[in-house]
């Protein structure tokens, strides 16, 4: 289409244009999720991420302090003075109300009127004086509607409280560890084992070579959902029962079909001169293996290494059904977000940072091996 | 034992211990049970190259055998088992309970709802964007940024479309993206142009690009010139175009219905609550995580294609458009399938993206966690079991389609 004559560059610039708004409705959810993982639970309920990122109008909902112990008594009148926004010297209010539906009936100074005497005064600072017959200033404290310029505001106390000083619930810290712990082990085993035996498959002469390649891409599809309860049967009939061994032996077995085909696809490309000439100069096939076969499928080896680890790390089934048990000692990061997400589904500070420390991982990986990614699943689904 | 002490052991134990096994078991057979040498010598060589495939493949066989074929033997017979009555044989009783259960079917009706939307729009994605980053300079950063989602977990997904599907009361501040860009919309003549207006002309489209993709596909049919066409080929042209005039039709039929519709206008809206369309909120989801993947190997293909091809097209004075459904697409059809089918295999056992969101609730239930929730909260092996089942046959189609696929290319 390129050389059409007199249509480029228009089209060129349509193409910028869509591609720019692909990748920002693309990116935005991330983002969102990462600008909200550095905001405080009141600036998150308050207002919308997207605002966060310059100053911005904010209609703020605010309390006035309890008066049951802040009023004070002071010629007749009960009064009860407080200051919203901290320390904040200049808030920016622009307007203020005291009631839903007129948020910006009063300026800065002036004395909201709310009835039979009681008044409302707010200041430039953000202190304001409520006063009022000892009836008025009871009960919760009076609603005020703030229109203020907020400037933005980020903080890592989200961070310090999901990783080091959290309790037991908000923590991920040891769920970290437990999924690093799953994960691991769970990557590595499966390469080893898988590389011998996709040596065997690619380079090996023996009957029944087709029909066990065969199985393995039948195998690569079969639902893990099926292995579920005669899998932890198993474990539980020979004792393993719900833990680490259970979790990376699974792991194991659901990667392996994967990792023998996207290998022995890589293996069977690597130029048969080599192996023959090795094989002439009286090499075993073990020697082949370790010393030239496995050192030029190290491209196969890391894009199968990425696949697994990501899958593991993400993983929740298989930890949920092999892994955790009634105590939840050993709760991966996925189920620990799940569980909050059912327990603190509003506190979306919490929430944002525990997924953002669970994703941020596989986020680092996937950007400095995109290379090997790429190039496995390209020899993985397209033949 | 402290949990990272045990994992590092066991890599060193299973490495060790693999590498152990392949070295000595070779070792072993040449040394001892065919030694290379004394009067049978080359009798000897020659048989330990037939054991020794074996030695090779021995650990993953026994992995495979024991974590993926008997636990497909095993949940066949469990399904036709009890276990409330020790395992007793119940013949298809699971099965008759299990397709009495409303669930049950509320879970069907959603997995093929599912099963079209999710890859068809996942593959349009990925193509289109495919093709317009593949025109640009900075296309690879682009590429990379929308492929990024595939490495965030599904849990980490629902995680951040829950903030986007997030609802306030009225009176407060919106803080989910979707409700705060609803409340902008009052039921004026805005509102009309793209809540009513733009959906009906994004259905519209949608039909005539499927329509238009019916005909490329089914011409060679009706034009009976392609005499050496596999009848397969034909029964599959056949059927992707029935397929594509249905939709093409629920399309327009959809278009009356948008026009008429009536929309709750300054309410925010419970997303995930609504039943049929949350549905569609949580595809949404893995349709993100899916497009990266669809564009990344179609990209592959299409940069594939020669050259030579889209000159002659552009030469005999094909259009853009005719450039690419009729030059382009038909040469990159089989890598589609392939995009297709794997995107179909993960929706068939998507299970924590419901699982997190909404755990079934508000007629969201999908198969898979139908079957969880059958397994770990009901305790009913047997049903699950079947669910189980249910799903593999479901898979079965395309398992038949890669095996046979893959002893053709063998050959």
């Amino acid at each position: 289409m390129d050389n059409i004559a007199g249509t480029k560059s228009s089209l060129t610039w349509v193409v910028h244009i869509s591609v720019a708004l692909l990748i920002a409705l693309w990116l935005f959810p991330t983002v969102g999720l990462l600008v909200s993982s550095f905001r405080t639970a009141d600036q998150i309920s308050t207002s919308g991420w997207w605002k966060a990122m310059v100053a911005s109008e904010q209609n703020l909902i605010l309390r006035a302090a309890d008066p049951d112990e802040a009023r004070v008594e002071r010629n007749g009148l009960f009064v009860v003075e407080g200051k919203f926004f901290g320390d904040n010297a200049d808030p920016g209010i622009s307007a203020w109300g005291t009631s839903s539906r007129a948020v910006d009936a009063y300026s800065i100074g002036d004395v909201a009127d709310l009835g039979d005497g009681e008044t409302l005064e707010l200041r430039q600072d953000g202190s304001y004086v409520w006063s009022g017959s000892e009836e008025q200033i009871s009960g919760r404290g009076q609603r005020v509607f703030i229109t203020a310029n907020i400037p933005p505001d980020f903080t890592l106390d989200n961070y310090d409280k999901i990783l080091l000083t959290g309790n037991n619930t908000d923590s991920m810290a040891k769920a970290f560890f437990n999924t690093l712990t799953v994960t691991i082990p769970a990557t590595i085993i499966p390469i080893v084992v898988a590389a011998f035996a996709a040596y065997a498959l690619a380079w090996m002469d023996f009957p029944g070579r087709a029909l066990l390649i065969a199985i393995v891409v039948g195998l690569l599809v079969v639902p893990l959902q099926l292995a579920l309860i005669p899998l932890l049967k198993l474990h539980l009939g020979i004792g393993i029962g719900k833990g680490y061994l259970g979790v990376w032996l699974a792991h194991t077995g659901f990667g392996l079909p994967l990792a023998v085909y996207l290998l022995r696809n890589y293996m069977v490309g690597l130029p048969r001169d080599i192996i023959e000439n090795a094989k002439v100069d009286g090499a075993t096939d073990f020697l082949i293996f370790t010393r030239i076969i496995l050192p030029l499928s190290f491209p196969a080896l890391a894009s199968f290494a990425i696949f697994q680890f990501l899958w593991t790390w993400n993983d929740l089934l298989v930890a949920k059904v092999f892994l955790i048990d009634a105590t939840g000692e050993t709760t991966v990061m996925t189920n620990q977000i799940v569980e909050m997400l059912g327990t603190r589904g509003g506190n979306w500070e919490i929430l944002a940072t525990a997924a953002f420390v669970s994703i941020a991982v596989p986020l680092i990986f996937f950007f400095a091996m995109q290379r090997y990614l790429v190039r496995g699943l390209l020899a993985g689904s397209v033949k | 034992m402290h949990p990272a002490i045990q994992g590092l052991l066991t890599i060193v134990i299973g490495v060790v211990g693999c590498v152990g096994y392949f070295y000595f078991s070779n070792q072993i057979l040449d040394r001892f049970i065919f030694p290379a040498r004394g009067a049978n010598a080359g009798r000897n060589i020659n048989r330990a190259n037939m054991v020794r495939p074996w030695l090779f493949l021995l650990p993953a066989i026994v992995a495979l055998g024991v974590y993926l074929a008997y636990p497909v033997v095993e949940t066949l017979r469990l399904s036709l088992t009890d276990r409330a009555l020790d395992g007793a044989f119940v013949g298809l009783a699971n099965y008759s309970q299990m397709i009495s259960e409303q669930k049950f079917w509320e879970a069907m009706r959603n997995n093929m709802l599912w099963l079209i939307v999710v890859p068809a729009v996942s593959t349009a994605f990925g193509l289109l964007s495919a093709q317009l980053t593949d025109r640009i300079g900075w296309g690879n950063i682009a590429k990379s940024l929308i492929f990024m989602p595939m490495a965030i977990s599904f849990v980490g997904a629902s995680v951040i479309f829950k903030l986007i599907y997030d609802t306030r009361p009225v009176e407060q501040a919106q803080i989910g993206v979707l409700n705060a860009v609803w409340l902008q919309f009052e039921g004026g003549p805005g509102s009309f142009l793209m809540l009513k207006a733009l959906p009906a002309l994004m259905l519209l489209s949608f039909a005539a690009i499927v329509a238009y993709a019916v005909y490329v596909v089914c011409r060679p049919i009706v034009a009976g010139n392609r005499e050496r066409a596999h009848w397969m080929t034909k029964a599959l042209q056949l059927a992707l175009g029935g397929l594509g005039l249905y939709l093409a039709a629920l399309a327009l039929l959809n278009v009356l219905r948008v026009l008429g519709a009536d929309y709750a206008y300054g309410e925010p809206q419970q997303w995930l609550t609504l039943p049929f369309w949350n549905n569609f909120f949580l595809m949404v989801v893995l349709i993100w995580i899916q497009t990266g993947f669809a564009m990344v190997i179609l990209s592959a293909a299409l940069r594939g294609i020669p050259e030579e091809t889209i000159e002659a097209a552009i030469v005999d004075g094909a259009n853009p458009f005719e450039v690419f459904f009729q030059i382009k697409v038909p040469q990159i059809m089989g890598t589609i399938v392939v995009v297709w089918t794997t995107i179909t295999l993960v929706v068939l056992k998507v299970f924590d993206i419901v699982f997190a969101m909404t755990n079934g609730q508000w007629e969201t239930q999908v198969l898979a966690n139908y079957m969880f929730d059958k397994l770990f909260r009901s305790n009913d092996w047997g049903v699950g079991s079947a669910s189980a089942i249910v799903i593999m046959l479901l898979v079965s189609p395309i398992l038949i389609w890669n095996v046979v696929n893959a002893r053709r290319e063998m050959r």
